[in-house]
Parts: C-alpha cells; sequence; structure tokens
C-alpha cells in the first residue's frame, strides 16, 4: 500500500506498524512514531495496522537548544 | 543551585548542543561549561541512518541531565505529539515547551503556549515554557500546572542579551518563589551574569557558546559569569546612588594646601 513517511511517497508490503518499521530499515533503532500526527508508542506498534494514504512520522535524538 | 521540579541541578548553566562545529567540540564545551542540563530535540530519521543512536550515546556520555525541546512547533497539536515522542525517547517527563507564534522573531505564541502547557501537565509532563517576560502569561502558565518558567532574554539566536529587563526584573518580583531560567538572546557572558544578579536561577542558551570561534572557551567563560552573578546576588549589593560618597575615609587626610 502507498503511504507517507517523514513526508515522502513510500510502498510498503506490511501493514502493522512493527513491521512497517523493520520493513523500512528502522529495526532495533531508537525511534519514535507518530500516524496521522498522533504519537504512538512502541508498546502499541505490533497492534496497529496502518491504512493506504496514512501519514507516518519517524524521529529520533538530535541536537537541540 | 537551581531545582526544578524536586530535582536539584549542579550548576546554573543549561547549554543547547546544536550548531556545534563537530561532537568532539561539543563535548569539550560541556565538560569546560559545567553544566547540569543538556536540551535536545527529535527530528526525522530515515530508515538504515542510525543517527539518533549515535547523538544519545554522545549525550549520556556527558553525564548531564537532558532538556527535550519542542523547537520549531507552531501548533499545540505539533509540539504535544513531538512531546510525547520525545517523553519516549529521551525517557524523561521534562519538556522544553515551545509553541512558537511569529518566524521572524520565533516569539511565544502566548495562547497555544497555555493550551499545550495545559494538556502536557495533565499528561504528566514536568513542562519549562519558553515564554515571554509578560506577567499575565506567567499567571496562567503557572495556573496550567508549570512550575518553572523560562523567559526568553531576547528573540533565539541574536545575542542581544537582556532586551528588556524592566519587564524581567518585573516577572522575577512578581513571583518570587517560581524558579525561572533566562532562556535564548544571550550572546555574552556578561548577559548571562546580569540575568543571575536579577535573582533569576539559571540561564540557558547555545548559540553563543556552539557559534564563538572557541565554543570550549565561551563555555567555560558562561559557566564563570553565572558563578560569579549567582554568588553577587546571593552576597546581597548595594544599592546604587546618584551622588558620588568617598570610599577612603576622609577624616585624617594630610593637609598639604
Amino acid at each position: 500500500m502507498k503511504i507517507t513517511v517523514n513526508g515522502a511517497p513510500a510502498e510498503v508490503a506490511a501493514t502493522t506498524l512493527a513491521e512497517i518499521l523493520d520493513e523500512l530499515g528502522y529495526g532495533g533503532a531508537k525511534v519514535a512514531t507518530a500516524v496521522n500526527e498522533s504519537f504512538v508508542p512502541a508498546s502499541a506498534r505490533a497492534g496497529l495496522a496502518l491504512s493506504p494514504g496514512d501519514r507516518l512520522e519517524i524521529v529520533a535524538p538530535r541536537q537541540g537548544g | 543551585m537551581p531545582r526544578f521540579y524536586g530535582t536539584e541541578i549542579a550548576s546554573a548553566l543549561m547549554l543547547g548542543t546544536a550548531q556545534y562545529p563537530s561532537p568532539a567540540v561539543l563535548a569539550e564545551a560541556f565538560r569546560r561549561s559545567g553544566a547540569g542540563v543538556a536540551t535536545v530535540s527529535v527530528r526525522r530519521e530515515a530508515g538504515g541512518e542510525r543517527a539518533g543512536a549515535d547523538f544519545w550515546a554522545l549525550i549520556r556520555q556527558l553525564g548531564v541531565r537532558v532538556l527535550p525541546n519542542t523547537a520549531g512547533c507552531h501548533s499545540v497539536r505539533e509540539a504535544v505529539t513531538t512531546a510525547q515522542m520525545a517523553r519516549e525517547l529521551f525517557d524523561t517527563d521534562w519538556i522544553k515547551l515551545e509553541v512558537i507564534g511569529h518566524s521572524d522573531t520565533l516569539q511565544p505564541d502566548p495562547f497555544g503556549l497555555v493550551e499545550a502547557a495545559r494538556i502536557l501537565t495533565g499528561e504528566g509532563f514536568r513542562v519549562f515554557p519558553y515564554t515571554t517576560e509578560d506577567v499575565v502569561l506567567a499567571e496562567r502558565l503557572l495556573e496550567a500546572g508549570c512550575e518553572v518558567l523560562m523567559p526568553w532574554g531576547a528573540p533565539i539566536g541574536t545575542g542581544l542579551g537582556l532586551t528588556n529587563v524592566y519587564g524581567l526584573r518585573t516577572l522575577r518580583a512578581q513571583f518570587p518563589d517560581v524558579p525561572m531560567v533566562v532562556d535564548a538572546g544571550l550572546g555574552l557572558p556578561s548577559q548571562a551574569a546580569q540575568a543571575m544578579e536579577m535573582g533569576f536561577d539559571a540561564v540557558l542558551l547555545n548559540t553563543a557558546v556552539a557559534k564563538a570561534g572557541d565554543p570550549a572557551a565561551m563555555a567555560e567563560g558562561f559557566a564563570r559569569a553565572v558563578e560569579a552573578g549567582r554568588l553577587a546576588r546571593e552576597a546581597d549589593p548595594m544599592e546604587p546612588r546618584d551622588m558620588a560618597a568617598p570610599s577612603t575615609p576622609v577624616v585624617g587626610k594630610a593637609f598639604l594646601e
């Protein structure tokens, strides 16, 4: 299905957020996620199925002021 | 030393982690600053990138407490979601709440700031709101559950120092028991000393150190200034006066005319 990942279009085969993260190369990475502008805790990723057109944000620790 | 939400911090200097020429310079600047708190952010990461893990490893080596921010957020929704992601990533309920209302001045949106603060304190966050020197806004933030205030000295990244000394002094006087951090706009150690002399509990800065020619030396300069200002405040400064008053005794001066 087609979804948006960090603002860019992406085609994914998996359906749950946990599987999609693995498919996109985030397995084991220190990241946090939001789907359609709502936070999804790590504990909820395996149980959340995404739908076509969903907007996924994946963020990690960065420098800040 | 400052106490935020029941946690005492070893230094009144809080330092940002952005814009350093290299990770090594960042680490050296922190070492010489003695800073007890480092601000950090969350940003998009590409699959397989792992930059977040590398940065996190560097920060953990500094031995400081982290204060994640919601920098760049212009809406309540965005700030709240960013705070939630930061809490999970950094394993802390501390959040430097920024809700920006104006892109040229990066001035906080006071209405969005209060709304976001209320939501986040309700979710158990310990909110450090990036605010202005406005006393009415400060009152609303305290009512929303904030127990720390972070008024700006000047707009972020300007290095202009304390542009509204009267406003900051009034804010400090209105809420004498609320821990306050002057956050943003400082460019020189003397400005940090001034904030501490005025009774602020800490200062938070980033660009002034990171963009100095020698960030580590500037970090130490700020550390000394903050300590000087803190000592001066505790020492109960003299009252200024308009007319001169000789410091050397007048009595006993030799008559030589």
